[in-house]
């Protein structure tokens, strides 16, 4: 194989790649913000003792878990207007990929919360807190800390699923990779380059997560 | 919404859903198979292996995990063209595929190896049984009750991960549904379906492999 | 005639720290030997020595006149044995463990088959004639279709030990057969063991069970820090012991 290795036009390009992980994070982290919430509350939903409520929850999340992630995105970006809901690429985009983490944050946390001793709930009856009450200040709280390395995890897949903006022109990491990749030609340089900042900044996310983890975890 | 109207159309292309459905099946089966027995080899040089083969594949599982499939997809498929490989798209999709899909599975035969108590190991060659025989009989049975949840698992995953290969042209259900959408602007309809269509091949892949589960387990 | 087990000399170390600093041990046809000694002594590193579980750096140990695990070959080198060499020499020796270590995905006839079929090269049917044999002997023909997890820890060491002794070896080794179990279970696992040693099976036997070591045993060994510190019969042992040590360790453990 004789292929001159030549880095100088991704170097030039350098900022545009930071412009497109930069965003890439912001959607990640926005998007793990709201799944959050759509996932306690699909979570909480499971675990009702309304049918309706329950039904709902289990369908939403088996439906988005079993759907690819690429024809959400496509789905919200083209076919949603004809509904009225049109959002632009951005929107759209953390649009979808909320929805999408909050399925699989709904099973995490759904089952979080399961392995919750019983007496949790009891205690704080026993001091007067109402239900409201004690969900907000024990049980989430506790379920949270106990759940922080699948929480972890599921922030760093949807980091690398944010690469699939792309693919509806939201200018990511990726999207600026494959210009490069058109325009210069320099296939392999880009390519490796984009793939290392990728391996490079999850396992960065990795190890910074689990410091926080450190941080917040229970002592026992 | 015009139903009719969507039936219609369905039905007129029904050929080329189905061949695009009949490609991702494809797809799947061959990088759920390759994938998984270089993922098996993988799982065995992780546990078995000397330092320096650990250290190396340990670097190529963390890079694999690493990268998102859709990079991985593309870098396959706009390097392999240039060092002079004359992969089509779909070979090169189908590689990218298989290369993470090793990745995952490497992982979790590591990982159910390692679970099985030393004193399986340990009574298997005090009856006089090779490694191999050991292996064979013993711990590969016991680690495959383990590792089935989590491959049918990664089944599913490359099932969903086969639809970034119509991004490099590969006809398969998405790509061929988005052409019939460029056909009839119907793409509220059509992309619900070919959602669904994922939905029901996953929940098939989950169910049989539930059924299997049950059908192997041991009290 | 050859002893069943001649043990010379052994040494073995764990990284820096000696474990076995040198043990003489010699069994013959029938002997049922039962080690005792506090914990850490070595008792359990000796048996897995001899099952060759452990390698050891110094000493030799032979099984019916042959030198097992290891050759002198040029000068005084010595290199371990290939592993199909080393397989058939453990076939020789029978090994119950303290866990059990019953496969959990075969039942119990399946589990004592295994060996006899993989390494005795029987055919199936013989295979299981044999292992039901066994299984009716320990007590457990009623169960042999049933999974590790379907029965009580008692059972499992009983389907263990018939497991081991299937393969016809020339020793059984038992390590603290019972000390994982409730204390209701112990009696019907030592009542085999009991029926194997008066039967004439030659036994090394690592017990915390005092009052059966005197029992059964023909000899009682005390390991003390890697060595054996004394030695004799049980009614010596037991009856009248010679050193400190003995002493006070036989006034710790109730008989
Ligand atoms: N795999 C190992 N690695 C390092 N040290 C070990 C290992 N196995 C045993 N040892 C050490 O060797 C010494 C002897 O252990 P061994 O298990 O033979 O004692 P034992 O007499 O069987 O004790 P017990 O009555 O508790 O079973 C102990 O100090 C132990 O810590
Ligand atoms: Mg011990």
């Amino acid at each position: 194989m004789n292929y001159d290795f030549n880095f100088s036009v991704i170097w030039r390009n350098w900022d545009l790649l930071a412009q497109g992980l930069g965003l890439g994070l912001f959607l990640a982290i926005v998007s793990i913000a709201i799944g959050c919430g759509i996932g306690l509350l699909a979570a909480f939903g499971m675990l009702s003792r309304q049918k309706t409520l329950r039904w709902i929850a289990v369908a939403y999340v088996s439906a988005i878990r079993n759907t690819p992630i690429l024809v959400l995105i496509l789905f919200c970006y083209f076919a949603l207007p004809q509904l009225g809901i049109a959002l632009d690429k951005i929107s759209s985009f953390i649009f979808t990929l909320s929805i999408y983490a909050g399925a699989y944050l709904a099973e995490v946390f759904r089952s979080g919360l399961v392995a919750l001793p019983k007496g949790l709930r009891e205690a704080g009856l026993a001091i007067g807190l109402t239900e409201l009450k004690i969900k907000t200040n024990i049980i989430i709280p506790v379920m949270f800390r106990n759940v922080l390395p699948s929480l972890s995890n599921n922030f760093i897949s949807l980091f690398k699923d944010t690469s699939l903006a792309a693919a509806i022109a939201v200018p990511d990491l990726t999207f600026y990779a494959r210009k490069i990749n058109v325009e210069s030609f320099r296939v392999i340089e880009t390519w490796m380059v984009a793939s290392m900042i990728y391996v490079v900044v999850c396992y960065m996310i990795a190890s910074l997560l689990r410091r926080l983890e450190q941080r917040l975890a229970i002592p026992r | 919404m015009n139903f009719s109207l969507f039936l219609a159309e369905l039905w007129n292309a029904r050929m080329s859903l189905i061949n695009g459905l009949g490609n991702t099946v494809l797809i799947s089966v061959v990088s759920v198979l390759l994938g998984s027995i270089l993922g098996v080899f993988i799982g065995l040089v992780m546990t078995y292996g000397g330092w320096f083969t650990r250290f190396s594949v340990r670097l190529y599982i963390d890079f694999l995990r690493g990268t998102p499939v859709f990079v991985l997809i593309l870098a396959c498929f706009y390097i392999l063209s240039v060092v002079g490989f004359d992969l089509s798209a779909f070979q090169a999709g189908v590689l990218a595929l298989t290369l993470f899909c090793s990745s995952h599975v490497g992982e979790i035969v590591r990982g159910a190896l390692i679970a099985i108590p030393k004193g399986q190991t340990e009574a298997a060659k005090s009856i006089g049984l090779t490694f191999g025989q050991t292996f064979i009989y013993v711990l590969l049975p016991q680690a495959l009750r383990q590792i089935l949840p989590t491959w049918v698992n990664t089944a599913t995953e490359i099932v969903k991960a086969s639809t970034l290969l119509s991004i490099i042209g590969v006809v398969e259900l998405l790509l061929a549904t988005q052409q019939v959408i460029s056909r009839t602007y119907l793409s509220l309809e059509f992309y619900f379906f070919a959602g669904f269509v994922y939905f029901l091949l996953n929940f098939v892949i989950e169910q049989a492999g539930r059924a299997v589960e049950r059908r192997i387990s041991v009290p | 005639m050859s002893p069943i087990l001649n043990i010379s000399g052994l040494h073995k170390s764990f990284g820096q720290v000696e474990v076995l600093k040198g043990i003489d041990l010699t069994l013959q046809q029938g002997d049922v030997v039962s080690l005792i000694g506090s914990s850490g002594s070595g008792k359990t590193t000796l048996l897995r020595c001899v099952n060759l579980l452990e390698d050891f750096e110094q000493g030799e140990i032979e099984l019916v006149g042959e030198t097992i695990g290891y050759r002198e070959s040029s000068g005084s080198q010595r290199r371990r044995l290939p592993e199909r060499e080393i397989a058939r020499q453990r076939a020789m020796t029978g090994m119950a463990f303290q866990q059990f270590n019953l496969f959990p995905h075969m039942t119990a006839v399946q589990n004592v088959m295994l060996g006899l079929i993989k390494t005795k090269r029987m055919a199936k049917d013989e295979a299981r004639s044999v292992a039901e044999k066994w299984l009716e002997r320990v007590g457990m023909e009623a169960r042999r279709d049933h999974f590790p997890g379907q029965l009580s820890g008692g059972q499992q060491q009983r389907v263990a030990i018939a497991r081991a002794i299937a393969m016809n070896p020339q020793i059984m080794l038992f390590d603290e057969v019972t000390s994982a179990l409730d204390p209701e279970l112990v009696a019907e696992v030592l009542a085999v063991v009991r029926d194997l040693a008066n039967d004439g099976m030659t036994m090394l036997l690592v017990t915390h069970e005092m009052r059966f070591a005197r029992d059964v045993s023909t000899k009682v060994v005390f390991m003390h820090q890697g060595r054996i510190h004394e030695e004799g019969t049980s009614e010596e042992m037991f009856g009248a012991p010679k050193t400190e040590r003995l002493q006070g360790f036989l006034a710790n453990s109730q008989i």
